[in-house]
């Protein structure tokens, strides 16, 4: 067994019943459907920055595709949705790197069923890299959107708020799947991508309370009760 | 005596005031007539500021004679570290000035001089004019500086020493090589503390060419030799810390008697814990007041105005106080802890009796047993007059981008033109042309091996193929960001109001140390104990705590690495027991009892012990070379010691020595091969790319170079917020972009700075084939104090000193058993 396929095995949780899990490189997988979710991959962020004038490093998008394709690797998904911003802003189809644009048509080619579900900063994903758009989607007893919807709704798994937390007393906050056992925020997967933290009023408005946290460490994920989560 | 070089309006003044002109300020009068650079070296209170001032005065002097009708014109640029200074000169010049009635205007600006103030100096400069490295900068990428600079006659560099040695000194040398080019008939002059690195100095301070040019050296007197004593305390001494709370006490009884007295310390901690340690023991209701560097501007400021008017008995102080600003009449500096380094000793020394005639008065008070041993070789070298002072580097990557940035920003300049004009500059004199075009690539595209910005370029070659800014908007975002102070992350430490904003500042406070607080901690800062109440936005929200004792300590340690210098005399006492006689009771008999138990280290030997204890083996070493140098060394070690699977489980180091420990017994270890130099090459590195203090390096060079903007139009960055991206562009170019000038750029900070691998670098040469190690049963004397490091949680208060004291007579106890 590789280290990334024991790693996924490890910690496991459920969001409205179903089972889910939380993976070391901020991706979820959905075993009962072979589905992998991302959230944010917000490809090309660098670039955004450099036609802005800061010459930020080129290279967040080969990153973040690579780092998506060693987690499809390591639980063999047959599906793979990205919940929206997957791309950074709508010039980003004009500025990605040649080779970028081939490793990415070609992992979307490589799995079954690959589907972006449309986000504030990429309504339009563009349709050239493959794979299939919609606005939102369900997948069993779960519903799959970018942003959190205002009203309660068990089964919901989002993306858009990017957590984070910081567990008391140690170190520096930490990219998270916020969760309250009924809902679910996804972390930012894309290198580039920053994070918010839980006690943030964004996320908190969302589970009327401060969430549990998935915490991504160094070597693997850690469940992190609300209690021990100082900001 | 007459005097031809002074004309005879400034004779008439300074007999009119009693005084008559002294030697090096004559000297100064004849370098700047003959056009030269010249370096003046001169203790304070020696009449430097004038000696700088006084060629400018008499120039000027012929010119206002001209009435108002003269043309408007700079003549002098005066560049100071502070604000404060440039403040404090000003108003010191004006008595000159008023006094024999020149019409000379002078004029500050630093950060703070508003816009419509600033634009009034442009058009209608004043004749002499009082500014900051970083404003100097600004000039650089401003377009228009060429013709406002073009009549230019002198440049005053004060407190060139403090400023030399950093990054703000690299990008002063990079203006003053700028200037060169647009008043070319400017001469400089540089005034400093007396320094061990003349050489070096002097270099800085003059254009560079095919071969080192020097600026002229002009020395003053010297005043009488400092009068130093060392608290020898009657308290028993501890073996570790850095507080010197056990001499409390004494140095309370030192301020009682003098008239005022300032209380240094290393870091800002321990003003903290000084500062509530005397007024515990203030009976007399002595008026002692705190100043440090993170505390409110008005909270300092209302301090400097009590010192000045006499109203203080005391100030417990950082380094903020260490520059030469003139506040008040003090006539005893007390150094809190050892001074590590005579340099520094001096300069503050500097701060007591500013009337040359009189000696200083300085009293040391060491915080442990080494550094009584420290305090004495700093008295020794002071005594000699001997000065330590690393030599100065070559400038920094990150500083020449961001000049490199300005210049074209200000206006279309050549390649060929930018190079020849940095090189003038002594610390880029080496600087190869691959080098430079490599820093020139990365202003323009970020230099990335992915050539994938060609469109987004910053800067670009216009058609006579001159680097100039893309457009006006990269210029003015590159004007907003000018500068190298980065400062740690700060939050605002806040009282809490009944408002959601919170009630008054207090100061700023390193957010890492806030993050290991919980709600309801308790901590010291601005002389008070406070509670933790929990973060808001950009403040730390607090509120007034009735408890004795805070619950949590802040670090201790000295923030300043033992020099190099001191550390070699250091040695030379300890290993010679003719020396030892000015030291007190309990550390001779400290020394002693090593000589029998195991072995005292030699000047130029390396003494390696190994020892059982508590079931784990140690391994003990002192090479003196300050406490960045050591955990530098320990990491090494112990990656070295898992490869040769002796199992080790930790380290830790002090200024004086580095203790690694482990599973295995390690005293069969080859130490030749353990501590040879070669460790500096891949494990190094392997180490490193790790290193969070890597990342912290990198995340200035990313600051400084322009790559990460601190301010946009419109909304400011906070620096949190930089860190959190710096970090994730680390990894990114580590892994994509290993060889990019901005990883060189931080790595060769981090081996000169945080790290300290050049010194290290240095003490492995010096020791190689001559490494002395012994094997003995049980714990050392000398090894007690940085076994008492380890696991300690640092320590504030009677209680724990208690705890912390038996921990240590059990230890004391195992390392004098007779077997």
């Amino acid at each position: 067994m590789t280290e990334a396929a024991r790693k996924i095995e490890e910690p496991v949780c459920r969001v409205n019943g179903v089972t889910v899990v939380p993976h070391l490189s901020g991706a979820l997988y959905v075993p009962d459907f072979s589905a992998l979710l991302v959230a944010d991959l917000h490809l090309e962020k660098g670039s955004a920055f450099a036609a802005g004038g800061q010459l930020l490093p080129p290279y967040d998008t080969r990153k973040t595709i690579a780092r998506l394709s060693e987690a499809i690797a390591a639980c063999g998904a047959q599906t793979v949705i990205a919940l929206g911003d997957s791309f950074h802003d709508l010039g980003a189809d004009h500025r990605i790197h040649d080779e970028d644009a081939e490793r990415l048509a070609g992992l979307v080619r490589s799995v079954g069923d690959w589907i972006w579900i449309e986000g504030n900063h990429d309504p339009e994903p563009p349709a050239r890299f493959g794979g299939r758009t919609v606005p939102e989607m369900a997948l069993g007893g779960l519903m799959l959107r970018h942003e959190p919807s205002a009203d309660d709704a068990p089964g919901e798994i989002c993306g858009h708020l990017h957590p984070a937390a910081k567990v008391a007393g140690r170190g520096r906050r930490l990219r998270c799947f916020a969760t309250d056992g009924r809902r679910m925020i996804l972390p930012a997967f894309g290198a580039y991508a920053g994070g918010l933290s839980v006690r943030d009023e964004a996320i908190l408005s969302v589970f009327g309370r401060c969430p549990d946290a998935w915490v991504m460490g160094r070597d693997a994920v850690y469940p992190i009760p609300a209690k021990r989560i100082s900001g | 005596m007459s005097d031809p070089v002074l004309p005879s309006r400034f004779a008439r003044w300074f007999a009119a005031r009693g005084w008559q002109a002294r030697p090096h300020q004559l000297e100064m009068i004849d370098a700047a007539r003959k056009g030269e650079d010249a370096l003046l070296l001169a203790p304070t209170g020696g009449g430097k500021t004038l000696g700088g001032f006084l060629p400018s005065l008499i120039d000027l002097a012929d010119v206002v004679a001209d009435g108002p009708k003269r043309p408007h014109r700079l003549h002098t640029l005066y560049i100071s570290p502070l604000k404060a200074l440039s403040v404090d000169v000003a108003r010191n010049l004006m008595t000159p000035v008023a006094e024999m009635d020149l019409d000379i205007r002078i004029e500050t600006r630093t950060g703070d001089t508003p816009v419509s103030k600033r634009q009034r100096q442009r058009d209608k400069p004043p004749d002499i004019l009082l500014t900051t490295p970083e404003q100097l900068a600004l000039f650089c990428a401003s377009p228009n500086a060429r013709a406002f600079f073009g009549d230019l006659e002198r440049i005053i560099i004060d407190e060139i020493h403090a400023l030399a040695p950093q990054k703000r000194g690299d990008l002063l040398s990079l203006g003053l090589a700028t200037l060169a080019q647009w008043a070319p008939g400017a001469s400089r002059a540089g005034l400093s503390a007396t320094v061990s690195d003349e050489g070096g100095l002097a270099r800085w301070l003059t254009p560079q060419g095919e071969t080192p040019a020097f600026a002229r050296i002009v020395r003053g007197r010297e005043g009488p030799k400092p009068q130093i004593d060392i608290l020898s305390s009657t308290e028993r001494i501890p073996w570790s810390g850095h507080s010197a709370r056990h001499a409390m006490g004494e140095v309370y009884a030192a301020i009682k008697q003098a008239r005022l007295t300032l209380v240094f310390v290393n870091t800002r901690a321990q003003a903290e814990a000084t500062f509530q340690a005397l007024w515990r023991l203030n009976e007399n209701g002595l008026a002692i007041a705190l100043h440090h560097g993170s505390l409110a501007v008005e909270q300092r400021r209302k301090v400097e105005a009590a010192m000045a008017s006499g109203q203080l008995k005391a100030v417990v102080c950082t380094s903020t106080l260490d520059l030469g600003i003139d506040w008040g009449d003090v006539d005893l500096v007390i150094q809190m802890g050892a001074p590590k380094g005579s340099a520094r000793l001096i300069q503050r020394l500097g701060r007591s009796n500013h009337r040359l005639d009189e000696p200083s008065r300085a009293l040391l008070a060491p915080a442990n047993r080494f550094e009584h041993l420290e305090c004495e070789a700093a008295r020794a070298a002071v005594a000699e007059g001997v000065l330590d002072g690393e030599p100065l580097r070559a400038g920094a990557l990150d500083v020449l981008a961001q000049h490199m940035t300005g210049r074209a920003c200000g206006e279309a300049i050549s390649s060929d033109d930018l190079f020849a004009e940095v090189t003038q500059a002594a610390p880029y004199a080496g600087l190869t042309r691959r080098e430079f075009d490599r820093v020139l690539e990365f202003c323009s595209t970020g230099g990335y091996a992915l050539d994938s910005y060609e469109r987004f370029r910053r800067l670009i070659r216009n058609r006579d193929g001159l680097w100039q800014a893309r457009n006006a908007r990269v210029a003015q975002r590159h004007r907003m960001n000018v500068g190298t102070i980065i400062e740690a992350e700060m939050l605002t430490v806040r009282l809490k109001g009944r408002g959601a904003r919170g009630g008054k500042a207090l100061g700023e406070v390193e957010e890492w140390f806030l993050e290991q607080l919980v709600p309801g901690d308790t901590f010291v800062f601005a002389g008070q104990i406070l509670e933790f109440q929990g973060i808001s936005e950009n403040a730390a929200l607090v509120t007034r705590s009735s408890a004795s004792e805070p619950k949590v300590p802040s670090y201790n340690g000295g923030k300043f690495p033992l020099s190099t210098y001191l550390a070699r005399r250091v040695r030379e006492i300890a290993h010679d027991p003719a020396q030892w006689s000015v030291l007190p009771d309990q550390v001779r008999d400290w020394l002693t009892l090593q000589q029998e138990k195991s072995r005292l280290p030699q000047p130029d030997d390396l003494l390696v012990e190994t020892f059982p204890k508590g079931g784990k083996h140690y391994l003990v070493c002192y090479p003196f070379e300050g406490r960045l140098a050591h955990q530098s060394l320990g990491m090494l070690l112990t990656r070295r010691l898992e490869r040769l699977r002796m199992r080790p489980t930790g380290f830790v180091a002090n200024e004086y020595a580095l203790a690694v420990w482990g599973l295995r017994d390690l005293s069969g270890v080859d130490m030749d091969a353990l501590f040879s130099e070669d460790m500096l090459g891949d494990d190094l590195d392997a180490w490193l790319a790790e290193s969070p203090l890597m990342k912290r390096t990198f995340r200035q060079c990313a600051v400084i170079s322009g790559l990460i903007e601190r301010r946009l139009p419109g909304h400011e960055k906070t620096s949190r917020q930089v860190t959190f991206s710096a970090d994730l562009i680390y990894d990114v170019l580590r892994e994509h972009d290993p060889e990019h000038i901005l990883l060189q750029a931080a790595w060769r900070d981090a081996a000169t700075g945080l790290l300290d691998i050049r010194r290290l670098g240095e003490a492995l040469k010096r020791v190689k084939g001559n490494i002395h190690s012994i094997n003995l049963p049980r714990v050392s004397p000398l090894a007690v104090p940085v076994l008492l490091e380890i696991g300690r949680e640092p320590v504030y208060g009677e209680a724990h000193e208690s705890l912390l004291a038996d921990a240590a007579d059990d230890l004391v106890k195992e390392a004098m058993t007779d077997d």
